[in-house]
């Protein structure tokens, strides 16, 4: 039989099994009860201690998204989401924000552990700061439902003039910073799920990079749903000012459930003169089974604004998980000579539907993007890569660049690509570059022959399908990149 | 009787837009230890399905005969359990794998023989050191190794690439498909040298080719003639010589 008959089936019975991190952990939660109207804004606002002008914001997003409709544009199907039965707040029953290890459900650590998640040493995140070693130490913000619970190496970044914090406490303790930037990339209004978002974001982190600060180290936030039947709306917002810059990863897993959960975050972006923004992602959160039940329903916006001239942003992404992925990470390249990238892997098996890419306005001259999108289709899946590159009148100089590359494996999956130009300025470059191929029974019988079991050498040629994006990525991550998409496609083979 | 390979009555056919199509009909090729044997034959008349067949690509399936390596029944072994037990073959066309490192891809290929046969992995540091050895044995730039696999090689450099595997493999059979074909003097001798290192009683190969030029330097035990899915006629080194000079034609009207 012909292996990529047999890849199909495989990838076919690919089923819960291969989600490692899959399990619930057995925490006292505090809910609030199922149901959104204002009483559960103002509850969730209460509980963050938040000043009255946050309240007012979230207050006012809910009236917009009342009046708001679902998107319908996406390439994904999903029955109508019941936004009244869900809980919006669920927290570890303990003091919310705890200062150190103690005060930090023991269960929860042996969720990270088994988590294995970028945390590196559980010493981490244990509060034991060890500059020293060979590997490059990363500041640590784990997410855990709606709750930040331990932010690691605090000091070393305080003393660098770096704020890196829950965004809940940034509301409370640097009410002028998060004021002046919260909403003014992504506003409440922007879209159903972005407003849905403002009105009952739970956490998420804030950075902020002062002038001419380079940031010492990696900066690393793990969200985790697990609390059943509640939605995760994190917001994390990054500034970064003149000169500065920092490179920020987050982490997702989910436990398996039955039902779909939602997960609707906002990120926004601001990069002042000079100043870089790296923020890479990688995205596993729970699939759903082979028959495609259960699983998160990922809808994101993520947006950056090149605000300074020679600005910076750079995105990368690799998105395994989630059985519906509706994310485009963008830039708004307003100032001159302002830089956006977009890298992505997005990887799709069973039935999971990813409708994902990026958009790039120019609206400042001589500003550049980039975009290479790399999209593996397995299974049942449907993978669609959407993209808007925009070049406004005044953006004179300006140049795009896109790469899309589709992988398929088995003939029962799709990939589509979507690309949407839009020049109003005759001085603009624009260049796009589309294929699509499958792996060949040539390629895996020269793996073979070689020794590699057959899942090794579809791993060996997804992974160099995507290394353009992955090599993006910071080295450590990078790594544990590889290992996840290996482990996405687990029983495509044989 | 070898044992070391056996190949009797061996009957493979394709299926070729839904058509069943018969190209081996009936190989029998016995190849002691310590051997280098040749296979040559007209284009089209199965050499290379013959070496796929016994690396083992499903496509190409069996309907008769018997294959033995080792004693071993070569054909219930999947293509990665053969190269583990010691088969090696240097493709015709060798394959392209965009953004593979051929270090990277060389290194996962030697850990994995090695694991399968009970030896210690390699860590980077030791294979890059053995890789670079062996590359500049056969003359290779440097950077073919942090190259992508066969990506961009020209066609000599694809056929090195070839030799370089086999050398880290260090197969115990190895299956050379016109290994020669379009190379240079200067090249064929690299190649023909890479195959003689690893020359051994306990190391055989069956090699593929059209011209006596290779044979000159790697000095075959046993010339085989291919023809339509058959091996029709055998002999010693000068059998090579002879179709060097005088072509095919007459060999294949003999048997007809
Ligand atoms: N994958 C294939 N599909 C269809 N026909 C094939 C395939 N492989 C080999 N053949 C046919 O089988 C015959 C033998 O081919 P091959 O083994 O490549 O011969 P040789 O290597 O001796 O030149 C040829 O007629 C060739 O066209
Ligand atoms: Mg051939």
């Amino acid at each position: 039989m012909p292996a990529v008959t047999q890849t199909r089936e495989a990838v076919e019975k690919l089923g819960q099994s291969t989600y490692k991190w899959g399990f619930e952990t057995d925490i006292e939660m505090d809910m609030a009860p199922k149901g959104l109207n204002e009483d559960i804004i103002r509850l969730i606002s209460s509980r963050k201690e938040e000043p009255e002008w946050m309240l007012e914001w979230r207050l006012a997003a809910y009236k917009t998204w009342q009046a708001m409709e679902e998107p319908k544009w996406a390439k994904v199907a999903f029955p109508p989401i019941d936004y009244q039965d869900a809980h919006y707040y669920a927290a570890p029953r303990k003091k919310p924000g705890p200062r150190s290890l103690d005060e930090v459900d023991p269960e929860l650590l042996r969720t990270y552990e088994k988590l294995g998640i970028p945390l590196h040493e559980q010493a981490l995140l244990a509060g034991v700061e060890v500059p020293e070693g060979e590997r490059m130490p990363v500041a640590v913000d784990a997410v855990f439902d709606s709750v930040s619970v331990a932010t690691t190496f605090r000091k070393t970044l305080e003393e660098a003039g770096v704020i890196f914090c829950p965004i809940s406490e940034a509301v409370r303790e640097h009410p002028d910073l998060v004021r002046k930037y919260l909403g003014t990339v992504v506003p409440a209004g922007d879209n159903f799920f972005s407003a849905l978002n403002s009105a009952v974001f739970t956490d998420g982190s804030f950075v902020y990079v002062p002038k001419g600060v380079r940031c010492p180290m990696e900066l690393s936030t793990y969200f985790r749903i697990n609390a059943k039947n509640t939605g995760q709306f994190e917001r994390t917002l990054i500034v970064v000012e003149e000169g500065g810059s920092v490179s920020y990863l987050e982490g997702c897993t989910a436990p398996m459930r039955d039902e779909n959960q939602l997960h609707a975050a906002v990120v926004e972006l601001v990069a002042m003169d000079d100043a870089s923004i790296k923020y890479s992602t990688v995205q596993n959160w729970y699939p759903g089974d082979e028959n495609g039940r259960g699983g998160i329903y990922n809808f994101v916006t993520k947006r950056g604004a090149c605000r300074g001239a020679r600005s910076k942003i750079s995105w990368t992404q690799v998105e395994t998980g989630s059985a519906i992925t509706w994310k485009y990470p963008s830039c708004i390249l307003q100032g001159e000579g302002s830089v956006g990238e977009f890298y992505s892997v997005a990887v799709t098996n069973n039935h999971q539907q990813a409708d994902t890419g990026t958009k790039m306005i120019h609206l400042g001259r001589n500003t550049r993007s980039t975009i290479i999108a790399k999209t593996i289709s397995a299974g049942r899946s449907d993978s669609t890569y959407r993209g808007l590159v925009r070049v406004q009148p005044k953006a004179s100089g300006a140049r795009n660049f896109t790469q899309c590359d589709s992988l398929l494996i088995g003939d029962q999956c799709g990939a589509h690509t979507v690309p949407y130009i839009e020049s109003r300025n005759m001085h603009a470059r624009i260049e796009h570059e589309a294929t699509t191929s499958k792996i060949s029974e040539d390629q895996l019988f020269y793996c073979r022959q070689r020794g590699l079991s057959e899942e090794d050498a579809v791993g060996l040629i997804v992974n160099g399908f995507c290394r353009d994006v992955l090599k993006e990525l910071p080295m450590e991550f990078a790594v544990e990149a590889q290992k996840l998409l290996q482990i996405s496609l687990e029983g495509s083979v044989g | 009787m070898s044992q070391f390979l056996e190949i009797s009555g061996l009957c493979a056919q394709i299926d070729a837009d839904g058509q069943k199509k018969q190209i081996l009909r009936g190989v029998d090729l016995s190849i002691p230890p310590g051997e280098v044997h040749v296979i040559m034959g007209p284009n089209g008349s199965g050499k290379s399905t013959l070496s796929y067949v016994l690396a083992g690509r499903e496509e190409y399936e069996v309907t008769a005969g018997t294959a033995t390596f080792h004693g071993q029944d070569l054909l219930a072994m999947e293509p990665e359990e053969r190269a583990a037990a010691g088969l090696f073959l240097a493709f015709q066309s060798p394959i392209e794998l965009p953004g593979v490192n051929n270090a990277n891809f060389l290194r996962t290929a030697v850990n994995a023989v090695r694991r399968a046969r009970g030896q210690d992995e390699l860590d980077a540091v030791a294979f890059l050191k053995m890789a670079r050895e062996a590359a500049k044995a056969l003359s290779m730039a440097p950077d073919m190794l942090k190259r992508n696999v066969n990506v961009g090689f020209s066609g000599g450099e694809k056929k090195r690439n070839e030799v370089l595997q086999m050398t880290l493999l260090q197969p115990t059979f190895a299956i050379l498909d016109e290994t020669d074909s379009g190379l240079d003097v200067d090249a064929l001798r690299i190649v023909a040298e890479g195959v003689n290192r690893l020359r051994a009683p306990t190391f055989s190969a069956l090699v593929i080719t059209h011209h006596q030029k290779l044979l000159d330097y790697l000095v075959p035990d046993r010339i085989h003639v291919m023809a339509r899915g058959r091996i029709i006629l055998s002999g010693g080194p000068e059998l090579a010589r002879q179709i060097d000079q005088e072509g095919y034609t007459k060999f294949l009207a003999e048997v007809a």
